[in-house]
């Protein structure tokens, strides 16, 4: 049986092997629309290749690694990169690769095409979500084709169609996925058309962009707007678009550019090309008998129909669904770039000096009216600060992935965070602050003080207090934010104590390929896409720092408001507690920063006769290497100071309160789950293995416990 | 991980689901498996299983009682590294005292009646292991314990 249908072979007993967005251009080409000439891969091959290769077994047990509903999003992304790259550097068997290649040179040749997914039931009203499988544009050449089915094939399992996976009824041994190859129309003009306005059953909508369709799918370019009477088809309103870009097919596939100022006034249709936009939709919509979603793109002005199928509402999405969040988070590289612009020029300087300011105001003056307004604007001011951080410095960590992306696919290395060798050791804020304790821990060991009276011995050297007031002005506070800021320096003196009774621990240095993993990268562009390559990675460091460094600098917002807060309990307390209501709401409504999966009630693990006790836990591989010695269990701020060296850090998270004690531990242990979350960067960045998504490991794990850490395959084991 | 209820049934699954388990005991130089019918008790703490006494199992438990019993829910198929739960029961075997025998006989032989006749030759010998650890893996890679008579 030939693997390969073209559009015009394709009849209806098909369905379940070419999928619904193949089947329904093969029909509309039947009834007379226009559509780029092309072939359906079915999903046979799919099924073929999974199986030959032992990828569907790889996926099965990538996805049993635990429980889904305890992952995170970001857990989902790391589960959906390891799959990717799996297709990524398993190559077709030779066999399979002949059944395709043939035709496809055959029908193809040179011819530029786009290959795009064509899930079996992705179109169906139950399962039509846009942009949960990958489509690839201006693709050239029988084994580019080959390449760009592979990752085709691959987002079957995107983190996007993992989210939706019980919508689509993803399962290992029953999904397949087929693919449409068609020549590519290099057009002036393209959108999106609905026939039926989401919001207003009377009306249809058009949208219209210059160039190609990706930049208004991606939201890199803004689209003109009509708004149509359902009915006649008359048009109720147009909304114009800021018209600044467009998306064309270049070099390497397709690139934004800045549209030519002739087009920049010019809306991409007129009066007569929306009727035939509007009568092709119609006919789409007649033919299948439902409203349609449909895809076009005009060339010369010839109307080609992409896609058509049925529209989804969000009427059914659910009110607290947080998917289409996780989704708007994939950022395009134009977006992104936008968003770095603004988060070095004003977002970070912003919240360093409204820390600043904050610091420079003399608290022990203040009345205790005074002192409680001071407190209230300071909780509004970190709580305005965690609102930005969701909505810009969030969406920005987007750039480390979409670099691991660009690098996994110009290099299919063996290890999809291999390119996390490029960003590491960029100076992150989180590293300067361990390398400053770092100093004054070398001075303490050099200094040969015995143990007896060392924080007083300490207290009357010069040098180093002199390297304690630099740090205390640089990082305020160390243990602000961890309610212990009372206590004052001598809580950093004697971290800095246990640091100095135990070797140094340096950084990790960059691993010395790290020049020859760039250059072989960078290798693989020419021209304009080697700039954008080389922009790009610098895009993904920025990314990475900013990771970790806005996570500090909220941290010392969080700092001036809990200091404020001590100073009151200090003087205004009697009994340790505040009961001044205003008071208590500003404090009980401070946000926090980023989430960590909720505590579930405690497991119950003894009843008579008979103890539970966990030997071996997965979770996620975040940081390469193996460690092994008794747990600390840090449940809250006030178990820091009792962390020693040598001891595995066992946490809900590591954010920027506990960041310091990481040089001191031989492995980390974290509840909240995914590669690029704080504590993993931090744990890389020193080497340190570290296993993150574990969500009862601060139950099940014990402080004095004996465990092993296994950060090569994310695995814990106790005892 | 699941709380002691749940993971007390998930074993109790097990044990319905399995009529074999894999036998470990220690030889003189190296340790010896064998494939043996078991039944478990309603309370979770022996797990019971007959041998002729000729065998070489049962010369390796006069001279060491300590055992491992390995029951799985494995069906050989790859997807068996994902979805499949073993089970390693560690303890020590004793024979069945006379009064207890019939009331142990029973329980075996409700699960395995075609043992019958086997059970019944004066060569037989049924056999109780104590149970002192239920080790549990699922999902490939997690394992969690069970302690008996703690």
């Amino acid at each position: 049986m030939s693997l390969i249908l073209p559009f015009e072979q394709i009849i209806e007993k098909d369905r379940p092997r070419v999928g619904g967005k193949a089947y329904a251009l093969s029909v509309m080409a039947k009834t007379g629309a226009k559509v780029p000439s092309g072939v359906c891969i079915i999903a046979d091959a799919y099924r073929r290749y999974v199986r030959s290769t032992g990828i569907a077994e790889q996926i099965r047990l990538e996805l049993s690694r635990k429980r889904f509903v305890d992952m995170r999003w970001e857990e989902v992304w790391d589960a959906a990169l390891r799959i990717r790259n799996k297709f990524l550097t398993t190559p077709l068997p030779r066999r399979l690769y002949g059944d395709l290649s043939r035709p496809l040179l055959q029908r193809f040749g040179d011819v530029a095409v786009v290959v795009r997914s064509s899930a079996p039931d992705e179109d169906s009203a139950r399962a039509s979500f846009a942009g949960l499988h990958e489509s690839y544009v201006n693709i050239r050449g029988t084994e580019a084709m080959i390449d760009h089915v592979r990752l085709v094939w691959a987002s079957l399992w995107s983190d996007a169609a993992l989210l939706y996976r019980r919508e689509l009824g993803l399962d290992v041994s029953r999904s397949s996925m087929a693919v449409v190859v068609q020549e590519l129309v290099r057009s002036e003009r393209s959108g999106v058309a609905f026939s039926r306005d989401p919001n207003d059953d009377t009306r249809a909508v058009i949208e219209a962009v210059h160039g190609l369709n990706q930049g208004l799918v991606d939201g890199t370019v803004e689209p003109d707007r009509w708004l149509l009477e359902r009915r006649s088809g008359r048009i109720i309103s147009h909304i114009p678009a800021v018209r600044e870009n467009r998306v064309v097919a270049d070099e390497g596939g397709v690139g934004a550019g800045p549209l030519p100022d002739e087009l920049r006034n010019r809306p991409p249709l007129d009066e007569t090309e929306i009727l035939r936009v509007y009568s092709l939709l119609l006919n789409a919509e007649e033919f299948f008998g439902s409203s349609q979603d449909m895809e076009w793109t005009m060339k010369c002005s010839e109307l080609f129909l992409l896609q058509s199928r049925p529209l989804t509402t969000a009427a059914n999405e659910e009110k607290d669904d947080k998917r289409p969040w996780y989704l708007s988070l994939k950022r395009s590289f134009d977006n992104l770039r936008i968003l770095r612009r603004k988060i070095e020029e004003d977002i970070l300087p912003s919240m360093i000096a409204a820390a600043d300011e904050m610091a420079a105001r003399d608290l022990t003056g203040l009345t205790e009216q005074e002192l409680r307004s001071e407190i209230i604007g300071r909780v509004d001011v970190y709580n305005s600060w965690v609102a930005v951080y969701w909505k810009d410095l969030i969406p920005f960590a987007h750039g480390i992935r979409l670099f691991g992306i660009a690098y996994n696919d110009a290099i299919r290395p063996k290890d999809p965070y291999e390119f996390m060798n490029l960003l590491a050791g960029t100076g992150m804020e989180g590293v300067q602050r361990n390398r400053m304790l770092n100093e004054m821990a070398a001075l303490v060991r050099s200094a040969l003080y015995t143990s007896d009276k060392l924080r007083e011995r300490l207290a009357d050297d010069r040098r180093f207090q002199d390297l304690l007031l630099g740090f205390m002005a640089r990082f305020g506070d160390l243990s602000c934010g961890t309610k212990q800021c009372s206590q004052g320096p001598d809580v950093i003196t004697d971290l800095v104590i246990e640091l100095a009774s135990a070797p140094e621990v340096e950084e990790r240095s960059a691993p010395k390929d790290v020049t020859a993993l760039e250059k072989s990268f960078l290798a693989r562009f020419e021209g304009h896409e080697r700039s954008h390559a080389e922009e790009l990675l610098d895009l993904a460091r920025t990314s990475y720092k900013t990771r970790d460094d806005d996570n500090i600098y909220l941290g010392r917002v969080k700092g001036q408001a809990i200091m404020a807060i001590d100073e009151y309990m200090r003087r205004f307390s009697k009994d340790g507690s505040i009961s001044e209501p205003e008071l208590k709401k500003a404090i009980e409504g401070i946000s926090a920063p980023d989430t960590v999966p909720p505590k579930g009630p405690g497991k119950n693990m003894q009843e008579e006769g008979f103890r539970s006790k966990a030997r071996q836990i997965t979770g996620q591989p975040a940081g390469p290497g193996i460690a092994r010695g008794k747990a600390r269990v840090i449940a809250d701020a006030s178990d820091l100071h009792r962390f020693r060296a040598g001891e595995v850090l066992v946490c809900d998270a590591v954010d920027p309160s506990i960041t310091f004690i990481v040089p001191l531990a031989a492995g980390i242990v974290e509840r909240r789950g995914g590669m690029l979350i704080h504590g993993a960067i931090i744990a890389r960045e020193y080497g340190i293995a570290c296993v993150t998504g574990i969500p009862d490991a601060t139950s099940l794990i014990h402080t004095g416990d004996t465990v092993t850490v296994d950060g090569y395959l994310g695995i814990v084991t106790i005892g | 991980m699941q709380d002691i209820q749940q993971l007390k049934e998930t074993i109790k699954a097990l044990f319905d689901s399995q009529r074999l388990a894999v036998l470990a005991t220690q030889g003189d130089v190296r340790p010896y498996g064998s494939l043996v019918a078991f039944a478990a008790t309603e309370d979770m703490k022996n797990l019971l299983f007959a041998t002729t006494r000729a065998t070489r199992k049962y010369a390796n438990l006069l001279k060491n009682r300590g055992v491992a019993l390995v029951m799985d829910t494995r069906t050989n198929q790859t997807a068996d590294f994902a979805d499949a739960a073993a089970v390693t029961a560690l303890g020590d075997v004793e024979e069945i005292a006379d009064h207890e025998e019939q009331e142990l006989a029973n329980i075996y032989l409700d699960k395995h009646p075609y043992l019958r006749e086997f059970i019944a030759s004066p060569t037989t010998a049924l056999l109780r292991v104590n149970v002192k650890t239920y080790i549990m893996v699922s999902r490939f890679q997690n394992v969690q314990e069970l302690h008996v008579g703690e």
